[in-house]
């Protein structure tokens, strides 16, 4: 018999996969799916948080560095697929992108070569964010660099890496991003068929990512984390090398907003640095204090419900979305630290422990967390 | 070589300056394997800035620290913790949203590297250990309860057993009783006794009824220096210790 907690996690996993699978595409049409999708490709950021910030307490300020690199990867080779020396003919330099033939560049810079090729281009968009939050991390925890201050150096390191793309209009496309992707391997990413097999493929991996994280949570190294945020000092006296354990997890979370940034490019179909700096990344917080900084899939919906109130609003009331959305923050802060997940916690989950009790003993000596 | 009995730990001239403020001045001291060391004084005197010279979480400006023949002052924090030292801070440390099982686990020696922690798995070796110092601490019929829920002495012994798992040859506790009542004293007394039969004990503490308990040794420390040592007898009728402590 499952222990009363993971047999939580199976409900909660299966109502999310249900309306994110069933649901919403029965009730939506394709327009708003794939805004659905777009949002979900933010979510990828947001649960990352959940593990770095909720369970670990290392607050990153600066996730959409990451989620841009991951966007910029696949759109890098998106755009060299759509620029064939067919396509590019009428360019003075017939088969690089448009916008360095704009820009007088007359030749492939050097390091977009390895993204003809997808494979590469597939584990680029996992490994570069991972390899930078690792050197990142390096740097700051192995100099007990943490809290506020680690904050504002993701901060730092997100404006000045959107700076630097606005800064390179030839190779990289500058403030206009890198526009007009079509095709994948030579499948139209823009067709409404294939928005509905990218909001799958989306959906999918999402889900796969919370089963990586939730397997990260409950082992060993969950536990550690969780006692690193309340006790550091405990633990390293304990002989831990605290500073690899924070690396591991921020690296880990930088991998999956790559994800997330390489779906966006795919269902948006560009990627331009707005989507890199400070302000992509404080709402990536902002959706997952909403959620729920402990709970995996309060994020996800923080993250889905955010966005909708975002685009219902600003829809009509552009202006006031701002200040909406900061208020929103500041309330959550001070009334709801736990985000929804905490109403959820208190309200609901009782009664769904009675219904679920059934004989499962449960022996495991273990605070589980929920998912 | 003759075959002689080496002190656990000496130290040499270890100083510390924090701007200019020596809180740790010129000390040298040894301690023998199996001595229980209590190490007393008043408000702001350096005992816990002793105990974080020798853990590493202060780095000395000057002076040596050997354990077991190892230089710690040139260790990092979690090598002179595998090198065998444990220590428990003023205040009791537990990972309150965990619970006395997995605080305990927590501190087992296995599974440190982040690998190993990733895909660690808890044997019947570990459950019986964690089992064997719930025991010697009092909490084993407490295992599944959350460490917040723990009362402060309890927190204080949990703290200790986190110790005690990992095995150290040298146990430093930093006013261990603080904030216990008069029988949680008398236990805690009883527990230091058992679990000094193969380690030393270097312990801070104010209460002296506490110390003269279980102290083997008293060492007195005021503005970072030494100005007394020896039996507890010896020491509580020294006029110097007297004039800037027991006196009070
Ligand atoms: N990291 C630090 N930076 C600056 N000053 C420090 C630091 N650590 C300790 N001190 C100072 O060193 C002196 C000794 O402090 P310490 O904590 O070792 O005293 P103590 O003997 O443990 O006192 P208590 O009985 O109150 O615990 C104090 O004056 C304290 O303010
Ligand atoms: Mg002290």
């Amino acid at each position: 018999m499952l222990s009363l907690q993971n047999r939580k996690d199976i409900l909660f996993l299966s109502i999310l996969a249900a309306i994110l699978l069933i649901v919403l595409p029965m009730g939506l049409d394709a327009f708003r799916l794939n805004l659905i999708g777009k949002y979900l490709t933010y979510a990828f950021v947001t649960i990352g948080l959940v593990a770095c910030w909720g369970d670990s307490g290392i607050l990153s300020l600066g996730q959409g560095i990451f989620f841009g690199l991951g966007g910029y990867c696949m759109a890098m080779f998106l755009k060299l697929q759509a620029s064939t020396l067919e396509a590019t003919k009428n360019q003075s330099t017939p088969g690089i992108p448009d916008f360095m033939d704009w820009n007088q560049i007359t030749a492939l810079p050097w390091f977009w070569k390895p993204f003809h090729s997808l494979s590469f281009s597939l584990i680029a968009m996992m490994v570069i964010p991972a390899v930078l939050a690792v050197v990142i991390g390096a740097a700051m925890f192995k100099r007990r660099v943490g809290g506020t201050y680690f904050a504002i150096i993701t901060q730092a390191i997100a404006s000045v890496l959107t700076i630097l793309i606005v800064g390179q209009q030839g190779y990289i496309g500058g403030v206009n991003g890198i526009t007009d992707l079509r095709t994948l391997d030579g499948w139209d990413i823009r067709t409404d068929h294939a928005k509905y097999i990218l909001y799958y493929a989306g959906v999918v991996l999402l889900l796969a990512c919370l089963l990586l994280l939730r397997f990260v949570r409950k082992s060993k190294l969950g536990r550690i984390l969780r006692a690193m945020r309340d006790q550091e000092d405990r633990v390293r006296f304990s002989g831990y090398n605290v500073a690899n354990f924070k690396i591991f997890i921020f690296a880990l979370a930088a991998a999956m907003a790559g994800i997330g940034g390489a779906l966006f490019t795919l269902e948006v179909g560009f990627m331009s640095p707005t989507f890199v700096g400070i302000v992509p990344s404080i709402e990536m917080v902002i959706y997952c204090a909403v959620g729920g900084r402990n709970s995996l899939v309060g994020a996800v919906y923080g993250t889905l419900l955010v966005n909708w109130a975002r685009t219902s609003f600003s829809e009509s009331f552009p202006e006031i979305w701002t200040f909406a959305m900061g208020g929103l923050f500041i309330a959550i802060v001070l009334f709801l630290p736990g985000g929804l997940a905490s109403l959820y916690q208190n309200y609901i989950d009782p009664y769904v422990c009675r219904i679920l009790k059934g004989n499962g003993r449960q022996t495991s000596h273990t605070v589980d967390k929920a998912i | 070589m003759t075959i002689q009995n080496d002190p656990l730990l000496s130290v040499e001239n270890l100083s510390v300056s924090f701007d200019g403020f020596k809180a740790v001045d010129d000390l040298s001291f040894q301690l023998e394997k199996g001595e229980i060391r209590v190490i007393i004084g008043p408000n702001g005197a350096g005992k816990t800035t002793v105990l974080d010279l020798i853990c590493g979480r202060t780095k000395a400006t000057s002076g040596s620290i050997q354990f077991e023949g190892r230089e710690l002052t040139r260790l990092k924090e979690y090598d002179i913790v595998r090198a065998g030292v444990g220590r428990k801070f003023q205040t009791p440390s537990v990972y309150e949203d965990l619970t006395v099982f997995e605080n305990l686990e927590i501190s087992y020696p296995s599974g440190r590297s982040v690998f190993e922690a990733l895909f660690f798995r808890r044997n019947k070796e570990i459950i019986d250990r964690i089992k064997e110092i719930s025991e010697m601490i009092f909490l084993d019929n407490q295992l599944d309860r959350k460490a917040a829920d723990l009362s402060h002495g309890q927190k204080q012994w949990l703290e200790i057993g986190m110790l005690l798992i990992q095995d150290p040859a040298l146990l430093m506790l930093d006013e261990p009783v603080a904030g216990m009542t008069v029988s949680e004293r008398v236990r805690t007394a009883e527990l230091l006794q058992r679990i000094i039969q193969s380690r030393s004990v270097l312990v801070i503490e104010h209460d002296m009824g506490f110390v003269e308990k279980i102290a083997h040794r008293v060492t007195v420390l005021h503005q970072g220096r030494i100005i007394s040592d020896g039996s507890m007898e010896h020491v509580k009728n020294d006029p110097k210790v007297v004039e800037v402590y027991l006196g009070h």
